[in-house]
């Protein structure tokens, strides 16, 4: 069996060390990865801002590289919405596609729900904060969202809490929205900052020192905020926690 | 052009006031999280609610039928319009062939898209909005910026300063309970005085030809009551087949709007009261081109309950107003581009897209993905500025070629690297203006993979 590593194109650039540990975490559990080098962007920018064409164009590439895995893996919630959510308007009569949006997945997904990791061994000595990126939470179901009534569930905290050491602060708002939201960002970068400071602050209140996600993107946004006021707190990919776990 | 981006910065700008906002709208939230706790069945009346409204939105032209016949064999007068202005006509021509020159109005979102009120005053008929909030917002000449809570933009020392003006309270009284007491006494003439009273509608049954409007202040008993002439005012989307749908959306309306279980007022309208008169005009006013398009038909199906004004992150700290149209928030930013694209063009873009106001709306209108829809057709009328086309039509046609993309990012990281902070962080870069750029790293990941190999 084949696994495409999917690292979206702002982990390959600004990154690296997430995608490796990504790599890691998988590798550790013998499967057989490979990194498509001819992989570039899912073409959410672009298809967010309703440029079709321009995400058609790169949609097309997406299934060129990664239609002959048997699973594609991303340590991005949002990419991988992407790719299972949005494509559909284009391929919808493409049997690639139709295997594509069944097998491809998030990291904390896949190590829960295919792999099906029941225990983490290792350390983490920190008091984290998760953040909870909203295409993940509430576009693949990575956790039961705030608004939805109903029983509670969460993969990524799955994951993490079984780290030892670890503590998982509570947040006076546990899912809402950092403000990176792609072109958002610019576009609105006033709201856009405000709306990543105010989560911060929820952080810090709640004596968090890492904020730990599942998305970069958001990860980054929020970076820039804390570097630019000079914060100590820090941000981490739930990959890099899991990096030196055992997981079985 | 000024759009969203530019509204929400004023808005932002008064830090304090837009997390106080914030919270506020926040707080309501919460509330609506614990009412909507209390019904362990939540999801499963969501569903059903949805699926009323698509069924009913499948059958709407015979449901409206239905509704005519049976509020015609109990005396409601029913009229049609097919727009705002055949709806603004058709109630003036009521209220001035029966010399009405005083009215009161209860809460009608779709008297505010019709510009009624101007419409009536212009005509020399006096209409009182007697919502507390509408009556806030009409004494300062400006439009509700929250479907539900329309002056939650203001605090209550403002209302003060208002009513020292208007009503004449004492200077500085911001006490909330005194401030309602003036609005009491002061509301209480024009009911008194009122000839007719125009209302919104919330629900019109169609098997009892029954309108159903939802309030919580009381006022809407007391406009309809008082004068002899009721005129209610409704769009095409607010049919229901049955009474026992009714139950549905009762449940979900007042604690997806406010946190309440129901609203302290539900009023069910089958006639005229005693001597009186009873109209209902039915509006279409370009709802039947949304219902005509498959993409956007659920947004028909909303209930202006408000839910998703008080879950958006955005809407909470850019304020009602920011959205320059009737209905603000992520329902007004798909209905009004609808209406009118190249007015309303940037609102779909005040979002994020993370989805909330999907997962809060009652009859599971799915906001966000729609959101996202619209901005394609946005993009293909050409309604995109152009540094922002260009930007993705270059961005994808280097990302289509993997190496000319491997090269970009080599050029970019360089440049992150060695150019000056001064220019970096110059006014052409709207990240930089309060976040750092990410650390640019020698290696790239694939140069890493490459390196190993």
């Amino acid at each position: 069996m084949r696994v495409g590593l999917f690292i979206p194109c702002y982990v390959d650039q600004f990154y690296p060390h997430v995608g490796l540990a990504t790599l890691h975490v998988l590798r550790n559990l013998d499967l057989n990865v490979e990194f498509p080098s001819a992989q570039t962007c899912c073409g959410q920018p672009m298809a967010n801002s309703g440029c079709v064409k321009d995400a058609h164009l790169l949609a097309e590439h997406f299934l060129d590289v990664f239609g002959g895995f048997d699973h594609v893996v991303a340590p991005s919630g949002s990419c991988v919405s992407m790719v299972r959510n949005h494509y559909e308007q284009w391929f919808s009569q493409d049997w690639r596609y139709q295997h594509l949006r069944e097998n491809t997945f998030e990291f904390c997904e896949y190590l829960t729900d295919i792999v099906g990791i029941k225990k983490v061994g290792g350390e983490f000595n920190s008091c984290i904060g998760l953040h909870q990126s909203c295409h993940g939470l509430r576009e693949l179901r990575l956790a039961r969202s705030s608004e939805i009534i109903g029983s509670d569930f969460n993969k990524a905290k799955g994951l993490l809490s079984q780290l030892r050491g670890i503590t998982l602060k509570e947040l006076a708002r546990p899912d809402e929205c950092c403000g990176f939201g792609g072109t958002f960002a610019v576009n609105e970068e006033v709201v856009s900052c405000l709306m990543g400071r105010d989560r911060i602050a929820d952080h810090e209140n709640a004596g968090v020192e890492i904020i730990v996600g599942f998305d970069m993107s958001c990860l980054m946004h929020l970076e820039g905020l804390i570097k630019r006021a000079g914060k100590s707190l820090r941000v981490m990919h739930v990959a890099e926690l899991l990096e030196s776990a055992r997981l079985s | 052009m000024i759009g969203h981006p530019e509204r929400a910065a004023t808005f932002a700008a008064d830090e304090a006031r837009a997390h106080w906002h914030d919270r506020a709208l926040w707080f309501v939230r919460v509330k609506r999280d614990r009412q909507a706790s209390s019904v362990p069945e939540w999801e499963q009346l969501r569903e059903t609610a949805a699926a009323i409204k698509a069924h009913t939105l499948s059958r709407l032209a015979e449901y409206l039928e239905e509704f005519e016949y049976n509020a015609q064999s109990h005396g409601i007068v029913v009229h049609w319009a097919c727009d705002g202005n055949e709806h603004n006509r058709i109630v003036y021509e009521i209220l001035h062939q029966r010399r009405v020159t005083r009215v009161v109005k209860s809460k009608s979102m779709l008297t505010e898209e019709c510009g009624l009120n101007p419409y009536l005053e212009k005509r020399g008929i006096e209409v009182v909005d007697t919502d507390l909030g509408e009556r806030i917002v009409q004494f300062r000449h400006e439009p509700p910026s929250h479907i539900v809570l329309p002056a939650i933009h203001l605090k209550k020392e403002d209302i003060g300063d208002l009513f020292h003006e208007k009503l004449g309270t004492p200077v500085g009284l911001a006490d909330p309970s005194k401030l309602v007491e003036a609005a009491r006494q002061h509301l209480r003439q024009k009911f008194l005085l009122a000839q007719a009273g125009i209302t919104g509608v919330n629900f019109a049954v169609a098997e009892t030809g029954t309108v159903v409007v939802c309030t919580n202040e009381g006022n809407c008993g007391m406009g309809t009551s008082l004068p002899p002439i009721h005129i209610a005012c409704m769009g095409i989307e607010k049919a229901i087949p049955r009474s026992k749908d009714l139950a549905v959306f009762i449940r979900l309306l007042a604690r997806s709007a406010t946190g309440q279980p129901i609203t302290t007022y539900t009023s069910h309208f089958r006639g005229p009261i005693a001597g009186g008169e009873l109209h209902v005009v039915i509006v279409d006013n370009g709802r039947s081109e949304i219902l005509a398009k498959e993409k956007f038909r659920r947004s028909l199906t909303c209930i202006r309950c408000g839910a998703c004004m008080n879950t958006c992150p955005v809407f909470r700290r850019s304020g009602g107003h920011s959205y320059g149209s009737t209905t603000p928030g992520p329902i007004g930013s798909l209905l009004a581009p609808l209406r009118d694209m190249q007015t309303h063009r940037s609102v779909p873009f005040a979002c994020s897209l993370c989805g909330s106001c999907s997962d809060v709306c009652p009859v599971k209108v799915d906001l966000h993905n729609e959101l996202y829809a619209i901005r394609q057709d946005i993009a293909a009328r050409g309604l995109l500025p152009l540094h922002k086309r260009l930007a993705m039509t270059i961005m994808a046609r280097v990302m289509a070629h993997p190496s000319a993309y491997a090269l970009a990012g080599n050029f970019i990281r360089g440049a992150l690297r060695r150019l000056p902070r001064g220019f970096l962080y110059g006014p052409w870069n709207p990240w930089g203006r309060q976040r750092e750029l990410p650390a640019a790293p020698k290696r790239s990941f694939r140069e890493l993979m490459k390196e190993r190999r």
